[in-house]
């Protein structure tokens, strides 16, 4: 694999960079003696470079190797292949215990506020885990500094003795973050932190890492299948299909012009908040099921749903690099980029557009509905 | 409930502000106490445990206040002029005398000190093994949890009686080494729940936070997944008591176990072999405290594991209702 350079070396330092990154699960068979049969690529090469004091945002739908990824990153997995440098240090291959004192330049925050709290531990020994396995404080002072921490994250210092029960989603989300901050980590991997939320949570969970990330110069990398939350926290965006990453670009450029396929489906698939501007929007449909990534397809590995999709793709897999036009940082693997302007349909688009068109020469059936969405 | 106004009084303290605390949360130990209180079975076997207590630690007074020796025979009072045992009721023999005329009752009270010191003991090192293997075989899995699951598994199906037989005629009966063949054979059934349970929480994303934090194993473990099994390692430990209670006589009974003349229940029962119904207190009275006795920490047992668990609330409401008006 070639060693791409996917940030300029002018723009700012880079903290965090994986080169390569391979994630492979073993399936076995067997009874009594189990063998190989085969592995799932879950994370497929991916390089990719976080920046100190940005948000790199990272999209792609279920299964595509997100969660993995991040795991990854946090060393939770061995690496299958490729090289994770932190810091200047490479953490690729070392063991659980030479990893510990990495432990507290990153941290993680989890998708799952229930799952991810110890439901018979106290939030108090919850959040001073951290402190305890890493011994940085004791006694009172672990005390004092967990409760300053309740504080920053705007959860009342008195309800140390809770469990995690009795509180609701959003201050259980809250616990996972003072928890993330405990040791003053200088990355933390956000893994889908507010899916699992109600919308109004939602903004105050993404305010609250919005005034962490200035308050204490953090770097984020921001998880999420939300379109719209992504491009609210991100500085930079990463699209991932199946195990790779398909574009890298800054947000803005990202969302006005999506150069690969698979990107513009996504963003043509974000829920409009509008009925009429819905209505408006090309949707592109892709056809088909996400491959298994048991057995992923040769070349571009969405080349099996790709509108645009021809015979080179299905041979040679295309490497990320700049279309034509687009700045350095803006990045692509495809072949043949969606050019600006270009409208991607697909025929199942072109179903919808004969049934909006049954529905307006049927005038009882039409006008009905009309009348029903214009009130 | 009862319970929830005696918090909420207790915890207004003067220097804080009652109303402004508002409703105290209660921790879980507070509901299982909240629940075993209504249950009136609970109830009344632990006035019983905590009776059979007292008697055992109450064996040296009983044993001053009567005068009476538990191992030595009374030769001037215990018997009747044709050297005959003396029925309950008799003057200073509240339950009798045996054969050698020693007092009932001292003897039950101090068989009641070795059947509690035995039971618990016994139960709180098959706990600890039992929770310690559990943990590693279903945390680590793989051939640690192979081997260790075969030998818990081994240990289930194996002729206790017989291995006792065996390690009594090699060592000697003694008071340790029952102790030790009791925890050695009840470990494997708390070890096989604690594994249960380890395999399906070390899946939980909160080991996976653990991780990230850089938490060892050994943590992971005893802080993390252990208080997650406190529950069921609980009930098991309430059950395995009266059991080790009973393996204890049956140890003594045979002459395994506690050695004569050191008086225990089993060997109690043992001695009034043969006596048939002419001296029916011999066997009767070391009986019915060891029904009781066993009993009630069965009850117990249940009754914890009723409370330990929300979703018996329904069953408890199902019972209540059941009853005769």
């Amino acid at each position: 694999m070639p060693e791409l350079d996917i940030v300029p070396s002018t723009d700012g330092e880079v903290l965090l960079r994986a080169e390569g990154l391979v994630k492979h699960f073993p399936l076995k068979e067997g009874i009594f003696f189990k063998h190989q049969v085969g592995s799932v690529k879950a994370v497929d090469g991916v390089t990719l470079a976080v920046r100190r004091g940005e948000t790199l945002g990272l999209v792609g739908e279920t299964g595509c190797g997100k969660s993995t990824l991040a795991r990854s990153i946090m060393r939770l997995y061995p690496l299958t292949a490729g090289r994770l440098i932190f810091d200047g240090a490479d953490l690729s291959t070392l063991s659980r215990s030479r990893m510990r004192p990495y432990r507290r330049g990153m941290q993680m925050i989890f998708q799952d506020p229930y799952g991810s709290l110890n439901p018979r531990r106290r939030v108090g020994s919850i959040i001073g885990d951290p402190l305890a396995i890493h011994k940085m404080a004791k006694g009172a002072g672990r005390t004092k500094r967990v409760q300053e921490l309740m504080e920053v994250v705007g959860l009342n210092p008195e309800h140390y003795n809770r469990f995690p029960a009795e509180f609701s989603g959003g201050q259980r989300q809250r616990i996972g973050v003072a928890r993330a901050l405990a040791l003053h980590p200088k990355l933390i991997v956000c893994d889908e932190p507010v899916s699992a939320l109600d919308v109004s949570i939602q903004a105050q969970i993404i305010n609250l890492l919005d005034d962490l990330q200035a308050e204490f110069g953090l770097t984020y990398l921001f998880i999420a299948h939300d379109l719209s939350v992504v491009q609210h926290v991100s500085d930079r965006v990463a699209v991932m299909y199946l195990g790779k990453l398909v574009e890298v670009a800054d947000v803005k450029d990202l969302y006005s012009t999506p150069r690969h396929p698979y990107t513009n489906a996504l963003l043509s698939a974000s829920v409009v908040a509008d009925p009429d501007k819905a209505r408006s929007r090309d949707r592109i449909i892709l056809s088909g099921d996400v491959p298994s990534p048991i057995n992923p397809p040769s070349g571009c590995r969405f080349h099996t749903r790709c509108p645009k999709a021809q015979a080179l793709c299905s041979t040679e897999e295309p490497q990320l690099r700049s279309a034509a036009g687009d700045p350095a940082s803006h990045q692509t693997a495809c072949h043949f980029p969606v050019a600006d302007g270009e409208k991607l349909a697909s025929e199942k688009a072109a179903i919808l557009h004969a049934v909006e068109g049954f529905l307006a020469e049927a005038p009882s059936v039409g006008a009905g509905s009309r009348e029903a969405s214009a009130t | 409930m009862s319970l929830s106004t005696v918090e909420v009084s207790t915890a207004a303290a003067p220097t804080e502000d009652a109303a402004a605390k508002g409703i105290q949360g209660r921790t879980p130990l507070q509901l299982v106490v909240a629940r075993l209180r209504t249950d009136r079975v609970a109830i009344a076997s632990i006035v019983m445990i905590l009776l059979i207590v007292l008697l055992a630690i109450c064996a040296p007074l009983i044993a001053h206040v009567t005068g009476h020796s538990p191992t030595e025979a009374n030769v001037d009072t215990g018997t009747d002029a044709n050297g005959q045992p003396l029925p309950p009721g008799s003057a200073g023999y509240l339950l009798g005398t045996d054969n050698l005329g020693r007092d009932i009752l001292v003897r039950i009270a101090y068989g009641a000190q070795i059947s509690l010191l035995v039971g618990v003991l016994a139960t709180a090192i098959a706990t600890v093994i039992g929770v310690v293997v559990g943990l590693f075989a279903g945390y680590y899995g793989g051939w640690l949890d192979s081997i260790l699951a075969r030998i818990m598994d081994v240990v289930l199906s194996f002729p206790y009686v017989l291995f006792a037989i065996v390690l009594v005629s090699v060592f000697g009966a003694s008071l340790p080494l029952t102790i030790l063949v009791i925890a050695f054979f009840s470990f494997a059934a708390i070890g096989r729940i604690v594994r249960g349970q380890a395999l399906s929480q070390r899946e939980k994303e909160y080991v996976e936070a653990a991780h990230s934090l850089g938490a060892g194993d050994i943590r992971i473990m005893f802080v993390d997944i252990l208080p997650n099994l406190v529950a069921p390692v609980i009930v098991l430990a309430t059950l395995l008591i009266p059991a080790a209670i009973i393996f204890e006589a049956t140890l003594s009974f045979l002459g395994l176990g506690v050695e004569p003349p050191t008086p225990s229940w089993g060997n109690m029962l043992s001695d009034a072999e043969g006596v048939g119904f002419q001296a029916w207190w011999f066997y009767i009275f070391p009986m019915l405290f060891l029904l009781a006795t066993t009993l009630s920490f069965n009850l117990l047992g249940d009754a914890v594991r009723d409370a330990l668990d929300p979703r018996t609330e329904r069953i408890f409401a199902a019972r209540r209702k059941r009853k005769p008006v």
